[in-house]
């Protein structure tokens, strides 16, 4: 080891790196405050709400249905319920994989109870035959021809029917597939009077989304129907399609709200029936999966429900900032205590290490939609010590080198190149446990797991391009060079035996 | 602390020795006693398991002077099944803990509650876990704990080599059933927080014990190729080097640990703050413990089995019986080390 090229070499290197962390740390501001990212997004149980984890409900020999495709469709029935309450940031997500998926829904504020109520039937799917349909456009109240063979009521329903009101457009299941209902699109554009249900969703055997080359590329869905459906999808085309405008349409409900509403053509006693329109590829794509999705309707059991009111979350914020500062004071004044004048490199260390971290939050709130929890803070605050750790093996490192007769400047680089080592493994363990901890989990846990993976990586760059440059230039200060009483490199302090006297 | 600080120095020199590795026996002894302590109160108490992990329905309400005895008489005029548990969490805080309910039910106690204590429903914090969830959540923790020891053995045998993989699997193994057993002797609830806790206890408790062993690789790397000192004789050099630094590095992060322990339990009074740091506590301190006792003289017994160790053992042997007893203590770890005596002078210094 050529030690003398080694200086030269790292002489201009320490300072560069600062420059460079600092820049990065300027970029990372501007980026947050030009992003509008000045707080960071709290998790319910820090400012209040309410949290419900669903779970499908598999029937034995049923699990083959809980596909990605029908939770994403649970996911937007879900959320078209969830935002009819016109809570400002409700969120529904689907979390994990396969069968084990969830959907975790969300509500900040105080509408609990209503929120686990709303969530937790089951959509359903239903063929109707349209009785009346009016565009949302004329205002509601206004008087409309009744629809014949309708009950008086339903008519005044439907004459009072809003599709522009938020509450409209909720959906659930309440609409018994024997009765005649009045009800709204999906988008609130149109509303409708219906027949009672004839096909149900289950009777659904297949359906898909094609293009029809021959046809001027028109998209198109395609739906075969199991027996039972054949001969009710048959009867019930054979009974419309010669019928005037609009009772020639049969409405495709889903979660009582109406997808689509096509108009029948021609009878179809076959069980394979197109959707034809101006769809888009999307459009069909989606049609489709709303069919699929009704052949077999997912069941959602309520696995957690979790209720937090404004003051408890208000609570555990201010006990989780206390416990971070007290936490971090500790630190720091351990490492003043007993590395002296190197200490104050860790304080800096975990100020740098601390302003990433919380620019970090910044930004992946904005842009990943990143929460803090409590279990976050509590992975944060852990990682104090991890950080903490990382300086004590290089610092425990150097003083081993100088142990071994070195100069602190030697002492710096050849102690940094095993410590760095070292650094290295420990702290890929620290983030396998973070992944596996991040996939494994559910809910809180993934919160603390995420953190603390986070912080992990924080850790490495913090001692690889600030810890170990800042110890490189402040080992060239004489303060630290001449192993001065204060600087945590005195003989005294590294146990060094005084130098032999000259015989 | 200054006293401390030359300890590291004559710990690293050889001067002060600890003889980790030769008094295996004794660790074991110890260790073996806490596990079998551990099963005996696994099997006798169990764990105090959450409601979490049974199902069931808690409510917290907040009200200063909120007594035991009003809560229990709002539930009771609800008529819920099951057992009821009803407790004071901090000075201002009642909690009541309910096995599974139904919506209704849940709403009924829920109700009940705000009219006794008059606050409203939306300020009663309530928790509803469904029967299903708990196996879900187990289920989860234990996938993740096994995946957790696979991926980390298979890293440390590249990283460092299969022995050292195995003692330090060794060792976590070791950490996780004091941690459990220590939980099911006093009886602390476990929670999903606690098993979060759990889990990176396994991250924290092999961070120590790779420190550890990264000494070990570098103290016994030229072993064989002179025969001052057997495998284990270096290993525990390297343990005795390394104590200072692992009692460090356990105390920083028992220090943040300790502070949401001290704050989550005294302040919050329950709740995931403090069920977390509570597991990490102990996770940790048993942790520090098995990376120093445990994990190098299981890799030290595994490694003298080698024909190449036992082959070296007999030459250090062979060069003095007496050496032997003081072997430990003045074996140098590698031969390219100089002592500080016999280093070249450097100015500036003292």
């Amino acid at each position: 080891m050529s030690t003398t090229t080694k200086t030269v070499k790292t002489a201009a290197r320490p300072v560069r790196s600062l420059a460079i962390l600092g820049i990065v740390l300027v970029a990372m501001t501007a980026l947050a405050f030009i992003q509008g990212a000045t707080s960071v997004r709290l998790g319910l149980d820090l400012r209040g709400g309410t949290s419900v984890t669903l779970q499908p409900r598999i029937a034995p020999g049923e699990s083959g249905k809980v596909t990605n495709e029908a939770i994403d469709q649970a996911v937007s029935i879900i959320r078209q319920r969830v935002n009819s309450l016109g809570v400002a940031e409700s969120e529904v997500a689907a979390q994990g994989s396969g069968t084990n998926r969830q959907i975790v829904i969300s509500v900040p504020g105080d509408t609990g109870r209503r929120v686990v109520e709303l969530v937790g039937q089951t959509a359903e799917l239903r063929f109707r035959q349209v009785l009346a349909s009016q565009p949302s456009t004329i205002a509601a109240g206004s008087a409309s021809a009744p629809a014949t063979g309708v009950s008086a009521e339903i008519n005044a329903t439907f004459a009072a029917l809003d599709c522009k009101k938020a509450a409209n457009l909720q959906g659930t299941s309440t609409d018994a597939p024997s009765d005649t209902i009045a009800v709204c699109d999906r988008s609130g554009l149109t509303k409708y009077i219906l027949a009672p249900a004839e096909v149900l969703g289950r009777q659904i055997s297949k359906a898909s989304a094609g293009i029809d080359t021959q046809g001027g590329n028109a998209w198109y869905v395609s739906l075969t129907f199991n027996g039972e459906g054949t001969s009710a999808f048959g009867a019930l085309t054979t009974r419309v399609t010669t019928l005037a405008e609009p009772l020639n349409q049969v409405a495709i409900v889903l979660d009582g709200l109406v997808v689509s509403s096509p108009r029948i053509n021609e009878p179809i006693p076959s069980g394979n029936a197109q959707i034809t329109g101006s769809f888009t590829q999307l459009e069909a794509q989606d049609l489709a999966n709303v069919l699929k999705y009704g052949a077999l309707p997912l069941s959602f059991d309520r696995g957690e429900v979790q209720q937090i009111s404004p003051t408890l979350g208000a609570d555990q914020l201010n006990a989780g900032l206390l416990a971070g500062g007290l936490g971090l004071l500790l630190v720091l004044l351990y490492s003043l205590l007993y590395y002296r004048g190197l200490g104050l490199v860790t304080v800096g260390s975990l100020l740098v290490a601390g302003s990433l971290v919380y620019l970090l939050f910044l930004l992946l709130g904005k842009w990943i939609g990143f929460t803090l929890t409590l279990a976050g803070i509590a992975g944060a605050i852990v990682a104090i010590g991890v950080t903490a750790d990382s300086f004590i093996i290089f610092f425990e490192r150097i003083r081993d080198e100088i142990r071994e007769g070195r100069s602190l400047r030697t002492a710096v680089d050849t102690g940094w190149i095993r410590a760095r080592h070292t650094i290295l493994i420990a702290d890929f363990v620290s983030i396998i446990a973070a992944v596996l901890l991040y996939f494994f989990a559910v809910g809180g846990v993934r919160g603390f797991a995420f953190t603390l993976g986070l912080t992990t990586i924080v850790d490495l760059i913090v001692v690889f391009v600030f810890t170990k440059p800042l110890v490189t230039i402040v080992a060239k200060l004489n303060f630290f060079a001449s192993g001065h009483r204060f600087s945590g490199f005195s003989a005294k302090s590294t146990g060094t035996l005084p130098a032999p006297k000259e015989a | 602390m200054s006293k401390f600080s030359g300890l590291g120095g004559r710990l690293y020199r050889g001067e002060t020795s600890i003889d980790f590795i030769g008094n295996r026996r004794r660790w074991y002894s110890i260790s073996a006693l806490f596990i079998l302590a551990s099963i005996a109160a696994l099997t006798l108490q169990g764990l105090h398991l959450g409601i979490e992990f049974k199902g069931g329905s808690s409510f917290t309400v907040t009200k200063i002077n909120a007594s035991i005895e009003d809560a229990r008489a709002a539930v009771a005029t609800v008529g819920v099944p099951g057992e009821i548990i009803v407790q004071n969490i901090g000075t201002d805080k009642v909690r009541v803990q309910t096995a599974a309910l139904d919506t209704p039910q849940n709403n009924a106690v829920q109700d009940a509650l705000a009219t006794k204590f008059s606050v409203a429903t939306e300020n009663i914090d309530t928790q509803i876990i469904g029967p299903s969830w708990g196996k879900e959540i187990t289920r989860k923790a234990l996938y993740g704990l096994f995946g957790f020891l696979i991926c980390v053995m298979l890293y440390l045998a590249m990283a460092f080599e299969p022995k050292m993989s195995i003692a330090a699997i060794v060792a976590v193994i070791h950490d996780v059933f004091i941690t459990v057993g220590i939980y099911a002797l006093v009886g602390f609830d476990v929670t999903p927080a606690t098993v979060i806790g759990f889990l990176t206890i396994l991250g924290y408790s092999l961070y120590d014990t790779v420190v550890v062993f990264d000494k070990i690789r570098e103290n016994t790397r030229t072993i064989t190729a002179s025969s001052k000192s057997t495998f284990s004789q270096a290993t525990n050099l390297a343990v005795n080097q390394t104590l200072v630094r692992s009692f460090n590095t356990s105390l920083i992060a028992l220090l943040p640990v300790g502070s949401i322990l001290f704050v989550g339990a005294g302040l919050l009074g329950a709740g995931t703050l403090k069920d977390l740091s509570l597991a990490l506590f102990i996770g940790l301190a048993v942790g520090t413990y098995s990376s120093i006792f445990i994990a190098p003289p299981v890799l030290a017994q595994l490694r003298e089995r080698e024909p190449a160790m036992i082959a070296l053992a007999k030459r250090v042997n062979g060069r003095g019986g007496a050496a032997l007893v003081v072997a430990p203590i003045v074996a140098v770890p590698t031969g390219q080390v100089r002592g500080p005596r016999n280093q070249p002078k450097r100015k500036g210094r003292k």
